[in-house]
Parts: structure tokens; sequence; C-alpha cells
């Protein structure tokens, strides 16, 4: 039965080529609802802003939400900010099953207006429409949907509460367009201002020097990244004389030589894009101090959406990483590297924020593993899943930050909320939260079936393959980069065991009178919980490769639809995959040391699987003491729990002599040099008024007797 | 004929401009530029002689100009006087820079 209905479904994604046409629906309003929710909250904030600054010069407290009547500025986003997203999700909806239905072959571009021209360079305000820009919609406005209504709970008491959903209405507006642009230029756009929401929301209680800090450092951080992005824009235009995507991608592989400098150097530029938005070594370190921000906004911005874009922009522009195959080592050694790293940094931390911050700079290099070892659909598999787990987590740890705050709240207590050794045996007082941040753990530990399991797994198993193909260019560097990935993958199941036994088991660590007050999370905030967390179990089920199906971890092909993302986001990484096959041949069937996919696959869940059930176990047993009665971590645990000193070097190595550089700048030869410059003309210009205004003496005889004598000289001239 | 006006009214300017030059007090230089603008005007009234009415008329517009200047001229003396009780020119030495 279930079998056959695989069949059906496989029969229905086969036959795509005669099954018509697609027909956009559309597309622009998907991008203009959130704009619209942004411009309503805005002006609900606006007002909101000014009553409260009116209260407080009255000399009255600005009005909180949640006690009493909630004013109308509180109440209305709670409809506006999910509703708009509904509504374009349920759009989006539409386009991808018609996407779905006709199969997409080639990308369908809907051109709105000509947004710059020049002689030799046009750029339309245009959205593309293909299966990776509609697999990304759908990611975007689903999660982003599930997202906004659980902050309709969690921030319901905070005084900018209209503020809050107008940032983050706009921050969906940047995203889609980012996804869904059809050309570089538009993509910038999109790329600058999810950068510039990510500012607003890190920094959105602005009262607290440090979340403002942290809101600063996002952004300058990023800037450098833009800095790449903006130059592999100018070797593209110079090259190519377009930024349009389809003729871009369709020239290229003439017009680029295979393995060129050129296109190494464009790809390069582009990575180093990728590294500042989605937190690679060397720009990771401003997304863990992004935490500052609402943890929503964790979720949807430094968790499921805005960082996954540069692993989005890799695989958009696949057909360049293809052609460079020393820029896409670079890309995945960074990753494998950025995986390992971060997860180690992830083991040691007390923060519950923090574990999960590391662990998505971690995943993200995973992601750009993927992408970087040609494995596309992979990458944007993971990228797919990994939205739903991780947004799990994170909504789960906010759920679990909002019972804490306010347990600690009802006593005045000022211990930290989120400090996961204030916490423990939370399992009883949050059931629902803690199943499905368990469903949510075991997924992202790669533990079958759960959605994790299948999108980990085939990226590590692509590294494999490529690295064992007929003419892999760097053949032991993929060896090293396989067995790091398998390395960190073990890591991950490790933190995040322990996160959980931190969290939810043992015995309470809140305190006496704290845990009477710890409490579940309201409906509000826990149905989306349990959305994701059926998205954790089920979503890999979109893409199980052909090989694990039919063997035991695919039931005997019971689980249904083969491949199907992968044949989805074919047409997409067509012209790479042409571009891998003709300069690579055929890649490996098997591992480096023996085995193939399906056994890999199993002997990786069977190890994730022992370390979540063995470190449990054993978690469990170890006592934790509170945060105020802990001692500081030693030795190697204290270069782990202080991130490897990442911080203190970039501080010492780039920010001082920065800062130092800055202020020569400013106190030389600003202060100096020019400020002495336009001073000194003006000192002249008075000196030389105070020489002139001695001849001016004031008396009347000395005017009288110099015109006197001007007459005489003037006399004396013309007459002899 | 006007060779002796001439020499009268030179002599006249110039008591006039050693007046204005070396006395200090106010009415005293005003009456010595009135000596001067009177010498011109003997020069211009000898000089029509020889060129026309011209000179004769202009001697009416500087005889105009001489009474407004003298009455605008009075005045100030007179305020100055008022304030500070000296017409002594050396002590008005405030119209500077």
């Amino acid at each position: 039965m279930l079998a056959s209905l695989a069949v059906l479904m496989q029969g229905g994604q086969e036959a795509p080529s005669g099954a018509g046409t697609f027909e956009p629906f559309f597309p622009g309003l998907v991008v203009l609802l959130p704009l619209l929710g942004f411009v309503l909250n805005g002006l609900l904030a606006l007002s909101s802003a000014r009553k409260s600054a009116a209260t407080v010069r009255a000399g009255g407290e600005p009005e909180l939400g949640g006690r009493g009547d909630r004013p109308l500025t509180h109440t209305l986003p709670s409809w506006i900010g999910p509703g708009v997203l509904f509504l374009a999700f349920l759009i989006t909806l539409v386009n991808f099953t018609r996407a779905v239905g006709a199969g997409l072959e080639e990308p369908v571009v809907v051109s709105y207006w000509t947004w710059m021209a020049t002689s030799t360079f046009t750029v339309d305000a245009a959205l593309q429409l293909d299966a990776l820009s509609l697999v990304m919609m759908m990611v975007v406005t689903g999660v982003a949907f599930l997202i906004h209504v659980f902050s309709v709970g969690y921030m319901r008491d905070d005084e900018g509460y209209p503020r809050y959903f107008s940032y983050l209405n706009l921050f969906v507006f940047f995203m889609l367009v980012l996804v869904m642009a059809s050309s570089y230029p538009l993509m910038f756009v999109g790329w600058e201002g999810v950068g510039l929401c990510s500012y607003l929301l890190i920094g959105y209680w602005f009262g607290d020097r440090e979340k403002a800090d942290a809101g600063k450092k996002a952004f300058i951080v990023n800037r450098i990244g833009d800095f790449g992005f903006l130059v592999a824009m100018f070797l593209l235009f110079a090259t190519f004389g377009t930024l349009d995507f389809v003729p871009l991608f369709e020239t290229a592989p003439e017009v680029l030589v295979y393995g060129g400098g050129l296109v190494t150097a464009i790809t390069l530029f582009f990575f180093l894009g990728a590294t500042g938005k989605s937190a690679q070594i060397p720009l990771y370190i401003w997304l863990p101090d992004a935490m500052a921000g609402p943890t929503p906004v964790s979720a949807l911005i430094h968790a499921a959406t805005m960082v996954t874009a540069g692993v989005y922009m890799v695989a958009r522009s696949s057909v360049l990483f293809a052609l460079s195959p020393a820029a896409s080592a670079t890309v995945a050694g960074v990753g494998v590297l950025t995986a390992l790293v971060a997860a180690t940094i992830a083991l040691k931390q007390y923060d519950i924020k923090k574990v999960l911050a590391y662990s998505t700079v971690s995943q993200l290099g995973y992601m750009f593993v993927g992408v970087g070892v040609g494995a596309y659909a992979a990458g944007i598999f993971h990228l797919m899943t990994h939205a739903f787990f991780k947004a799990l987590l994170f909504l789960g740890s906010g759920a679990v930050i909002h019972s804490m705050h306010h347990a600690f709240h009802h006593t005045d207590s000022h211990e930290d909320p989120q400090d996961m050794r204030n916490m423990g045996g939370l399992r009883k007082h949050m059931p629902i939260t803690f199943a499905v941040m368990w469903a949510a753990t075991l997924a992202i530990a790669g533990i079958w079936p759960f959605a994790g399991f299948f999108s980990k797994d085939e990226i590590i198993w692509q590294v494999a393959a490529f690295g064992g193909a007929e003419n892999a260019p760097y053949p032991g560097l993929y060896t090293l980069y396989w067995v790091v990935a398998l390395a960190a993958a073990m890591l991950t199941a490790f933190y995040m065991t322990r996160l959980m036994v931190m969290t939810f088991h043992g015995g309470n660590r809140t305190g006496a009178q704290e845990a009477k007050h710890l409490h579940e999370a309201p409906a509000v905030m826990w149905i989306p919980l349990a959305i994701l967390a059926f998205l954790s179990l089920f979503g890999g089920w979109v893409n199980v490769p052909e090989a694990i199906r039919t063997s035991a971890l695919g039931l005997g092909g019971a689980l249904p639809m083969t491949d199907w993302l992968h044949h989805f986001l074919e047409p997409v990484a067509l012209e790479a995959h042409h571009i891998q096959e003709a300069n690579l041949g055929e890649l490996s069937h098997t591992a480096p040391f023996g085995g193939g996919e399906v056994v890999w696959a199993f002997i990786s869940f069977l190890l994730a699987g022992t370390i979540v059930v063995v470190s449990s176990h054993f978690l469990r047993r170890q006592e934790v003491r509170a945060a105020k009665d802990d001692a500081e971590p030693t030795g190697f645990a204290k270069i782990l729990y202080n991130k490897w000193y990442v911080d203190e070097i970039y501080e010492a190595v780039i920010v001082q002599p920065v800062l130092r550089l800055s202020r020569f700048c400013w106190k030389v030869i600003d202060a100096g040099v020019i400020d002495g410059t336009v001073n000194g003309v003006g000192y002249l210009a008075r000196g030389f008024g105070w020489f002139g205004s001695l001849f001016q003496t004031g008396t009347v005889n000395t005017y009288a007797f110099v015109l006197s004598l001007g007459v005489l000289v003037i006399l004396g001239v013309v007459i002899l | 004929m006007i060779t002796e006006a001439m020499i009268l009214s030179a002599i006249l300017f110039v008591i006039g401009t050693f007046g204005v030059l070396v006395r200090r007090n106010a009415i005293i230089m005003f009456l010595c530029i009135e000596l001067q603008l009177n010498a011109v005007n003997l020069t211009l009234v000898a000089m029509s002689r020889l060129w026309g009415i011209d000179g004769q008329v202009f001697v009416f517009f500087v005889m105009t100009v001489a009474a407004a200047e003298a009455a605008v001229g009075l005045a100030i003396i007179i305020s100055i006087f008022r304030h500070y009780e000296t017409v002594n020119v050396d002590n008005f030495n405030l119209l500077k820079w």
C-alpha cells in the first residue's frame, strides 16, 4: 500500500516534461505582503512610541502591554504580522504546487519595471521563479509564519511590540527579495536589507549597551563580507556586461576558463560575502553575539533563514563555483573547519542560546561542505531541514527562557534565565516543550528517521563520493574533509544531548521559590513548536536517496519520494553538474575506507545514537551546580568555554590596530594636518587684517593728512 | 585780472588746507574746510569769464552742498560736544577697526 503510494508520487514527479507549463501566481504579492505588514506595523509602532513618550513627559510610567487592557497598537500587530505572512505562504504554496505539477525546467522571470538603465547596464526589478527560489520561498514564508505566531506569545509583554513586528515583517520582505531576485544587484538589495533588519533586531533592546554593541558587531562584520560580494559583482560585470542570472549562467561556461584565475577570484570574493552573512570562519564571530536579540529573532534570522543566504547564494552561483575547483575546495574546507570548531566550542557553553548559536554555525558549515563538493541539492536540503529543527530548538529554548524569566521575575531574582546551570528538571514543568525539543535534538544529531539524518548523511556521503571521483582535484584533502565532517557530526550529537540533559533532566536548580512559577508555554507558542516538530520528524523524507530507500534504513522502500528534492532542484544545478562531470568524471560509489552509502549512513547513525544514549546516561548522573555556585572551568574546558579565545585574538590582531590607525588618522591626520591647514589659512587672513587695521587710527587729522598727501601725489604724477 | 583772482584763491585754499591739517579744534577745521570750498568757488567764478556761465552755475551747487554740509556738520559737532564737553578732534578716535 505504502509502496504503491510511493510509486505514484515518484511517477508524478518523474514525468515533468509535457505536463503543462508553469503559470506564476502573483509572485509580486509574496514580496509585497510582508512590506505591507511592515508599513502598517511601523505606523502603529510610531503612534505607540509617541503615546508612551507623551506619558513619560507627563511624569507617568510608559504603559506596558499585558497589564489589563492592551491598547490597539499592541493587539493589531498580533493579526497583521502573522497574517500577511500566512497569505504570502498560501500564495507561495499555490506557486509551488503549480511548479511541481508543471515540472519547472526553465526559470520563469517576472519583470515588473526597469530599476536602473544606463547605456551598457540595465537591471530590472524582476523576480525569478525556479526550483531553488521556490524551495527557499516555501522555507522562508513557512518558517517565518510559525515564528511570527510564536512571537505573539513570546513578546506579549514587551513595550515595543508593534516595532518588533514591523522589523520582523521588513526582514521577511528583504529575505524574499534576496531569494526571488533575478539578478545579483537585486539580490544584493535583499542581502543588505536582511543585514539591516538583523542589526535592528539584535539591538532591539537598545537600551542595553551590550545588546546595542552586539548589533553593531554583526553589522560591521557583515560589511566586510559585503565588500567581497560587491567586488565579485564588479568582476562579473566587467567580464559579462550583465548581472542577470539567466544570461550570465548560460554564457559562463564558454566565457570563463575551467579552473581559471578569474572565475576563482570571482567565486572566492562571493564566498567572502557568504562567510560574512552565513557566519563561517573567519567571520563567524558575530553570530553568537547576535543572540542578544529576542529569541524568536534568533530562530528566524540567525538560524533558519538569513544566515543560510550564503548557502543559497553559492547554490545559485553553482555554475561559477563548479568552474573553479579551487574555490569549491575552499568553500568545503572552510565549511568543514567551521563545523568542527563551532562544535567544539558548543561543548562547553552554558548559555542555552550560545550552544544553539554555535550549533547553527556548525550546521551552516555542513551546508557549505555540501555546496562545496557540488552537491547543491544536498546543501539546500540540509538548509531546509536545518530551518525546521533549528527554528524549533531556538523557539523551544525561547519557551524555556520565557518560563525561566517569569520564574525569576516573580521572585525578583537576578539570576541568568538563559544559563543552563540554573535549569534542570524542566520536563516536569514543560512537558510539551520537552518532547518537541527532543525531536529536534534527535533530528540535528542525525538519528534515523528524523530529518537531519537524511540531510546530513547525504552531505557527508557526497564528500566521500566527490573525493573519490576519477579526476578529483585534491583527493587526499576530501578524505580529510570527510573524516572531520563525521567527527563533527559526533560532537553535534554530544553537545545537543548535553543541552537537553542540563535543561530538562535531573533535579531542578532554579530554586525552590522560583520553581513554583515555572510553567508550560501558552498554546500560541507551543502549537508552532508542534508543527515544527512534525516537520523535523518527516521533513527529511522528501529526499531519501535511492540506495538508502531500498535498504533497511528506508524500510525496504516504504519511505515515500525517492530523491524528490534532488530531482526537483535538478534543473537549477544541471549546468554545474555537466561541468563537474566533464572535468571530474564519475563520482565514487565507495567511501575512502570502503563501504557504500548505506553502510556509512548506518555507521554514522549507530555512532550518533550510541553517543546520545551513552552521554545522556552519564550526563544525567553528573552533578551540575547552579551558575552562582559553579567554579570556573579549567584546563582545556576553559579554552573551549572562552571560544578558543578567537574574540580576544581578533581584538588584539585586528580591532586594536584598526582602532589605533583610526585614532592616528583622527588625531594626527585629521586634527593635525587637515584642520591645521584650514585653520592656518584662517589665521593668515586674520593676521593680514590685524596688520591693515593698524592704519586705521580713528583720528581725523591722520585721515586728513593722508588724504592731502594722496592728492599731492596724484597731482604730482599728473603734472610731472 | 584772472591771474590775481587765481593767486588769491590759491592763497585761501592753502590757508584752508593748512588749517585742516594742523588745527585740532573741530569748529576751526570746519571753518577751514569752508574756506577751501570758497577758494574753489572763487576760481570757478573767475574762470567763468573765460569759459562761459557754467562755472557760475556750478558755484550755486557748491554753495548748496556747503550749506547742507554746514547744517549736518555743525549738528554733529554740537552732539559730540554735548557728549565729550570738548571739540578737540584728538579725543574722537573711536571710529577705527
